[in-house]
């Protein structure tokens, strides 16, 4: 029996004087790619900034069996790469030097790059076909091509637990599918661990193998998307009227309009 | 999926382990590579033994190894246990931009320049020649004819001090607000930001106001300034930090302002009870090399050094500190320490120069922005460039400090900012049309 990748036990964190998450356990294994789902302000970004030990918190996370209270910060970066919901791109900065940045867990702290670090960041931006775009500033990127840049950068710290905060929430519908398989790739060749928040609950449940719904900090309910997305349970946690469909083994979540004649 | 899946176009190699020539498509999706599965470890354990990838024949051997010690019967996809794509080992031609060669030797010419110019200049000219030869006579086992004894000690005792603490004094105020511009993320930061002036002009007062009739208030100034500045950042961090500074560098500055705001009013208060000191004090704070001799230099120049020393070190992790407290948190960096840990080196450096020059203000700022503006935004140029260009900028400015209206002196401040509003507009406004 192998070490999970990510255990949860009894996490709690508080900010300022509210319980942003309550006692959560969970267990994530290697391999696996788990969706965070849940309504606005229920946590999601807060777990996962505990999970890469940006935010202190009372009960324990191990990742691969090591204790992240416990850890360095560099010993942690060196384990979890974190894509936050809006990254700080300085327009300024050149997408290699951005990709560059990500290897930083592994310099000496006063150190510079050795010629290691200058090869996985080159493997990162041709994994994401990002050398056209090598030299260019990250200012003058479009929005998808931005993105993968930071997921480059994520990618170069070469950290087996992928943590992504809604990753496709400035992307149009064929990019959002372009990055999340992608992302699925990656998480296959690499033997990535991959935990995702996200909004989008018909794509959250075809990509991950598990959905972990949060509400007020709580975990409600967790399983495959097609146990967790119920009709019921989304207008009780998101308090919205939605009609849950099955397709091939799919599940797709289509919002509708209350008191339409038409629905049904 | 991704745009290009067709073709990648080959780079011949030639094989390290064997010698055969192959075509690689340098890690981009569609190499041959990708159909040949190893494990994580062998591939680690490739990229220790070979510079650059192996032909297919080496690696499908590595394949083969891994295959026998796993007891599998062979996979061509890369599901399951392999990696199909990181066996290329590209060159490795990404590099952070550094200090490009050609800004390096302008910054090196310029500050040669300045001291050449700044040694010559004065109511008794030296040529650049004469000051060389007396240099080298100064060596040991070199024998030149020497200057006058006279003209030698204009140049030696009088002028290379002074032009010597400007060059310090220029340079560590210029990496010390291109360091504070880089940890506060405020374009805006300059070394006098937290307290260092208000703290060191109170103590200055002070030594100028109470100091004990027998004593020389020369010699306790440059002490009671330098403790004075040091007590007001670390009165600034403290304070900062009881409110919970340490999460967000907006309160550590409020905390800054606040203390400076404090320390300036017990200053000006010192300043009424000893109207006398006025005139003193007030020469002072404006800042200026008039009085520098070897001592003002030997006195600083430790601090100076180490100070630099390790703002220079900190140039690599001030890139980082670009992306902000929580992403550079999330690779690695612990904030708060290496906050601590560069304010307090700018700091020092910046107490050592100001308690020996007195309050000089915008090179701290300019000296940044127009490296920024010239050659790049990466601290990895700026902070040695700054270093370079604030040491020739302060020279300069003390040559025409003390010309133009010779014998009297301007203070060198006035200078400084006389001439560095108009030049920071012309190259704002110059890169900025470029720019845009
Ligand atoms: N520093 C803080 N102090 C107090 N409360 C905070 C703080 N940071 C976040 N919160 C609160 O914690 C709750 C959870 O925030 P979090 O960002 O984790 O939500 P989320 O699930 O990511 O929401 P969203 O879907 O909108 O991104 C919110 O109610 C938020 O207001
Ligand atoms: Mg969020």
């Amino acid at each position: 029996m192998s070490v999970a990748a990510v255990e949860v036990q009894d996490l709690s964190v508080t900010l300022g004087r509210s319980h942003v998450v309550r006692e959560l356990s969970a267990s994530v294994a290697r391999g696996e790619w788990v969706g965070l789902i849940g309504p606005n302000g229920a946590g999601k970004t807060t777990t996962l900034r505990a999970l890469a030990g940006l935010v202190s918190f009372a009960g324990h996370v191990l990742l691969d069996g090591c204790a992240v209270g416990s850890s360095t910060r560099r010993e942690i970066a060196r384990r979890v790469a974190l894509v936050p919901q809006n990254p700080q791109t300085p327009p300024e900065l050149t997408v290699a030097e951005y990709v560059l940045l990500g290897r930083t867990p592994h310099i000496g702290y006063l150190a510079t790059e050795t010629r290691a670090d200058r090869l996985a960041a080159e493997r990162a931006i041709a994994r994401l076909a990002l050398r056209p775009f090598a030299e260019r500033t990250l200012g003058s990127l479009s929005g998808g091509e931005l993105q993968r840049a930071v997921l480059a950068r994520a990618l170069a710290q070469e950290a087996p637990i992928l943590l992504l905060d809604e990753p496709t929430s400035a992307l149009d519908l064929g990019r959002q599918q372009q990055a999340l398989e992608l992302v699925d790739a990656l998480r296959r060749d690499d033997e990535l661990t991959v935990i995702a928040a996200m909004h989008d609950l018909s794509l959250a449940g075809q990509y991950a193998d598990r959905l972990l719904l949060l509400d007020r900090g709580q975990l409600v309910a967790q399983g495959p998307a097609s146990e967790v997305l119920s009709e019921e349970r989304i207008s009780n946690y998101y308090s919205a009227s939605v009609e849950v469909l099955h397709r091939n083994g799919n599940v797709f979540v289509l919002p509708r309009r209350e008191g339409d004649p038409c629905a049904r | 999926m991704l745009e290009q899946r067709e073709r990648p176009s080959l780079r011949q190699k030639v094989c390290s382990r064997c010698g055969k020539e192959f075509g690689c498509a340098q890690g981009e999706p569609g190499c041959w590579c990708e159909s040949i599965v190893v494990r994580r470890e062998t591939l680690a354990e490739l990229r220790t033994l070979a510079d650059d990838c192996l032909c297919p024949t080496c690696l499908a051997g590595f394949a083969e190894r891994d295959q026998r010690a796993l007891g599998e019967p062979p996979s061509t996809n890369g599901h399951g246990t392999g990696s199909t794509w990181a066996k290329a080992v590209p060159h490795a031609s990404i590099r952070a931009r550094g200090v490009p060669l050609v800004w390096g030797l302008c910054a090196f010419v310029f500050l040669a320049g300045a001291l050449l110019v700044a040694l010559g200049i004065g109511p008794i000219a030296i040529g650049p020649g004469a000051i060389a030869e007396s240099a080298l006579s100064h060596l040991p086992w070199v024998h030149l004819h020497h200057l006058h004894s006279f003209e030698d000690a204009i140049l030696w005792q009088v002028r290379a001090p002074r032009v010597v603490l400007a060059a310090l004094v220029g340079g560590m105020l210029a990496i010390a607000g291109s360091a504070y511009q880089g940890v506060f993320r405020n374009p805006l930061a300059d070394p006098y930001l937290l307290g260092v002036a208000a703290g060191a002009g109170l103590g200055a007062t002070v030594a100028i106001a109470y100091a004990p009739p027998g004593s020389r208030a020369g010699e306790l100034l440059p002490l009671s300034a330098f403790a004075g500045a040091i007590l007001g950042v670390a009165c600034a961090y403290l304070l900062g930090r009881s409110v919970g500074a340490v999460r967000t560098s907006g309160t550590l500055i409020l905390a800054g302002v606040t203390v400076a705001a404090f320390m300036t009013a017990a200053q000006t208060f010192v300043q009424q009870q000893h109207a006398q000191t006025l005139l003193s004090v007030y020469s002072w704070l404006l800042g200026g090399f008039g009085s520098a001799d070897w001592h003002d230099v030997v006195l600083v120049s430790p601090y100076i050094a180490v100070s630099t020393a390790v703002l220079l070190l900190h140039r690599r992790i001030l890139d980082v500190l670009s992306l902000g407290d929580e992403e550079a948190g999330s690779l690695g960096v612990n904030i708060q320490r290496v906050r601590l840990l560069i304010v307090i080196a700018a700091t020092v450096g910046t107490a050592a120069a100001v308690s020996v020059s007195g309050l000089i203000g915008f090179v701290g700022i300019i000296v940044p922005h127009t490296i920024r503006l010239l050659v790049s935004t990466s601290y990895r140029a700026v902070v040695p460039l700054s270093l370079l260009a604030g040491a020739g900028f302060l020279v300069m400015a003390d040559v025409i400090a003390r010309t133009v209206l010779s014998p009297a002196e301007l203070p060198v401040g006035v200078v400084t900012a006389f001439l560095g509003a108009p030049f920071f507009a012309i190259v704002l406004r110059t890169t900025r049309r470029m720019a845009g």
